[in-house]
């Protein structure tokens, strides 16, 4: 019995040591056919969502009165943004709680569009909080007014934040 | 072991992450729409990411002034870039065609050979190394400093995979030293030598890749693995002593190290020292009792005390594992079953559980799913990650087909509303419109007119068009007078007359004497009048556009909603039948895993069984000998 059981635990040592393919009933050819046929679908989702896009663009934004507020991160200062609220006209117009991903992505250079909207020809005053923690814990909360002018075409407006400064550029 | 699955996953996917690594956003960055893609994409929001960066990319190739656009300061790395997302997406045909675009664009040579690179990386990712070695081949003069040595790994693990172990040997060499393949190197050096049939080589530098210093995890797994494959080997050529050595080396708490620890055992025990073999297999024993090696370490302590002479203990620890045994068992069984009434891909796409890296762990907590841990090892291997990816995936899809189904129909409704607005508005304001476009049409008229008229009286004055309306009457009147003292026959009236020539001479030179002045003011005038007109152009304009804005909001979107709903719809049954045959090879992987490890634990169980017999007997038999003695 002492024999046989050595035996028996060697062997499912080899096993244990070299574990074996997984996929055994499920071959490569049809992992590899099923993953083309996902690859397919996906292209035509992206072609789909393109012209979703364009759609809602035209439908719900329209050129002459679209307004696309953009946010990016302009300091290499160590801050932890935790909020920004935009206000168009005194109107709450957009708020956002920023995740550990979404901050990363902003600091890697990334710009979050944190708005689309429709605002008529003509001068608004935009308002932007920000508020966040510093690198030594304390709470850093700014605002700024800025006066915006949308004219005929899409107007975008790129907010650049930084811990002590929050500016605007117009496109 | 939570570890485990992270990092048998970071070894597997690393060339992946490398790619992810190496993304970065533009120094300056002029064009937002590509920072957005970019943003999406730092967030790993692969689908959201290629959406956004295709459509900047399409629209920027339609431009005939490319250079005017801002997307063309990084046109490059926006190429790049969309490879790189589908890549990370995993539409590996889609990310080759992109980077072969920018292979045969008009590139600088830098550009052209990264590109090439990233080409003959797609293709070895896809189990292509014809194809990835002919890529390799094509790149010639500067490279970039930053995949350097990414191309050199990348080509000696071509060569490694094409049966080319000389070549692959000749770069490994020289990668050794390098800070990010310390380790790898070695390893993957050691196993090309010994495949070229330079054993002894070979094992010298597995060797050396067991004993890399490192606080990497990635490298530290590594050293494990070469520790953990040179152990093994060297306990099949029956090197005892050297294979405990190099096996003790493996972390304690690794994601190698209870394979490390029964091998370890096992050294001892291949040279009768079974004492010694009870250090590691007792550690062992105690691990989570879903491992492989923990359950074969459960029949090998009590072996170990049986060939002690320790029956008694080797009975009950026999015992002990039966019971645990059996439970596995049980456990595999409700997991089988429960995989089968399709709980487990239920489970899989629950999005609470995507926010926590350990999911899959956590994954088993919930009711009526498997038992995940016995499909740790399985859910790191490349083909179950793949085709859980493209499970998880389609199942994105899906709901992104649902949302947009719904926002079709939020679209349609909006349409339907505006119609319902403009449609009785738009007849009443565009007659209103009419009659007071040709309003304006006559006033602008009149107002070239007296534009031209002024014009002209800068070369021949003409007093008389800018005397006043009073002037005017008195004129009239005058001549009036002129008209009936004629009549009245007493135009020879000496004193009328010279009243009446005198009047009218105060009025000529009245309109005389006073034009410059006039026609200054009149042209004053004309500009007040161009500033009310421009004003008026302006409103007309963007009336002109409203209007237009009006009928566009819900005019001819019929046929583009139309062939959408038919596209998603086409779109979304595929996505239901493809998520179905995709669930139903990941349920099939997993119930043959955990047929597997059910089999094994079967014969574990049997074995056990009757080693707890034969024990029980030669524990009764030493009693007997014992009392028999005294």
């Amino acid at each position: 019995m002492s024999n046989s059981l050595r035996l028996f635990i060697s062997v499912m040592f080899v096993a244990v040591m070299w574990p074996s393919a997984y996929a055994q009933d499920v071959s490569r050819e049809q992992i590899k056919g099923l993953d083309e046929q996902v690859q397919e679908i996906k292209a035509d989702a992206l072609a789909i969502a393109a012209e979703l896009n364009q759609l809602e663009e035209k439908l719900l934004y329209p050129s002459d009165t679209q307004i696309a507020v953009f946010v990016a991160w302009d300091s290499d200062e160590t801050y932890r943004l935790d909020t920004i609220e935009v206000e168009l006209n005194g109107e709450p117009t957009a708020r956002h709680i920023y995740t550990f991903k979404e901050l990363e992505a902003l600091k890697k250079g990334g710009v979050q569009r944190l708005y689309t909207g429709n605002i008529t020809i003509g001068d608004h005053a935009m308002h932007v909080f920000a508020s966040g923690k510093s690198s030594a814990g304390f709470d850093v909360k700014n605002s700024k007014q800025f006066k915006v002018h949308k004219s005929v075409g899409p107007k975008i407006v790129e907010i650049l934040l930084a811990p002590r400064s929050i500016e605007i550029k117009e496109l | 072991m939570l570890r485990l699955i992270a990092i048998l996953a970071g070894l597997i996917l690393l060339p992946v992450n490398t790619a992810v690594a190496e993304m970065s956003a533009p120094r300056e960055l002029k064009d937002l729409y590509f920072g957005e893609a970019l943003y999406c994409a730092f967030q790993e929001e692969w689908f959201d990411a290629i959406a956004r960066l295709d459509t900047e990319l399409a629209q920027h190739h339609r431009l005939d002034e490319r250079e005017m656009d801002t997307l063309y300061y990084h046109i490059n790395h926006a190429e790049f870039a969309v490879g790189d997302f589908e890549l990370a997406y995993r539409m590996h045909q889609r990310a080759g065609r992109a980077i072969t675009a920018v292979i045969e664009g008009n590139v600088e040579e830098p550009v052209r050979n990264e590109a090439i690179y990233r080409l003959a990386r797609i293709y070895f990712q896809k189990d292509q190394p014809a194809n990835a070695q002919f890529a390799v081949e094509r790149i010639d003069g500067v490279i970039p400093e930053k995949i350097r040595e990414n191309l050199d790994f990348l080509r000696a693990q071509i060569y490694m995979a094409n049966g080319n172990f000389d070549k692959a040997v000749e770069i490994l060499r020289r990668l050794q030293s390098t800070e990010k393949y310390k380790g790898f190197a070695s390893y993957n050096l050691g196993i090309a030598l010994v495949k070229s049939g330079k054993t002894q080589k070979g094992r010298y530098y597995i060797d050396l890749a067991g004993q890399v210093k490192s606080d990497q995890p990635l490298t530290l797994a590594i050293r494990d693995k070469a520790n953990l494959v040179l152990g093994a080997k060297l306990l099949e050529e029956k090197k005892y002593e050297d294979a405990k050595t190099t096996l003790d080396r493996v972390r304690i708490e690794g994601p190698f190290s209870n394979r490390a620890l029964l091998g370890s055992g096992w050294a001892d025990a291949y040279q009768g020292k079974y004492e010694r073999a009870l250090v590691p297999w007792s550690a062992l024993v105690h691990r989570e009792v879903t491992d492989a090696s923990v359950q074969e370490a459960m029949l090998s302590v009590p072996y170990a005390y049986g060939k002690l002479n320790i029956y008694s203990k080797a009975a009950l620890m026999y015992d002990s594992a039966l019971v645990k045994f059996r439970a596995e068992i049980d456990k595999l069984d409700a997991s089988i079953q429960s995989i089968h009434k399709g709980h487990f891909l239920k489970a899989l796409v629950r999005e609470e559980l995507k926010q926590d890296a350990n999911w899959v762990v956590k994954l088993r907590s919930l009711p009526h799913t498997p038992e995940t841990y016995y499909l740790l090892e399985l859910m790191a291997s490349h083909d179950f990650q793949e085709s859980l990816k493209n499970y998880l995936d389609l199942e994105q899809l899906r709901r992104r087909l649902e949302t947009w189904k719904s926002d079709l129909v939020a679209f349609e409704d909006l349409i339907a509303h505006r119609r319902a607005y403009y449609d009785p508005l738009l007849p009443v304001i565009d007659k209103e419109f009419r009659r007071l476009d040709s309003q304006m049409r006559l006033r602008l008229e009149q107002r070239d007119r007296i534009e031209k008229r002024l014009k002209k009286m800068l070369v021949v004055p003409r007093p008389d068009y800018l005397a006043t309306s009073d002037e005017r009457v008195l004129g009239e009147q005058i001549a009036r007078l002129e008209e009936m003292l004629e009549k009245s026959g007493v135009s020879s009236n000496k004193a009328s007359n010279a009243s009446i020539r005198r009047l009218r001479g105060i009025l000529t030179w009245n309109i005389y004497t006073q034009y410059d002045r006039r026609l200054t003011e009149a042209y004053k005038h004309l500009g007040e009048l161009n500033d009310e007109i421009e004003l008026l152009k302006k409103q007309y304009t963007a009336f002109v556009r409203s209007r237009q804005a009006a009928t566009q909001s819900y005019e001819g979107y019929e046929e583009g909603i139309s062939r959408l709903w038919s596209r998603i719809s086409g779109a979304h049954e595929k996505v239901e039948a493809l998520m179905e045959r995709q669930g139903y090879m990941l349920e099939t992987m997993a119930v043959n895993e955990l047929t597997r490890r059910r089999e094994r634990l079967s014969e574990c169980e049997v074995k056990a069984r009757f080693a707890v017999a034969d024990s029980y007997d030669r524990a009764t038999r030493e009693l007997s000998q014992e009392k028999v003695n005294q």
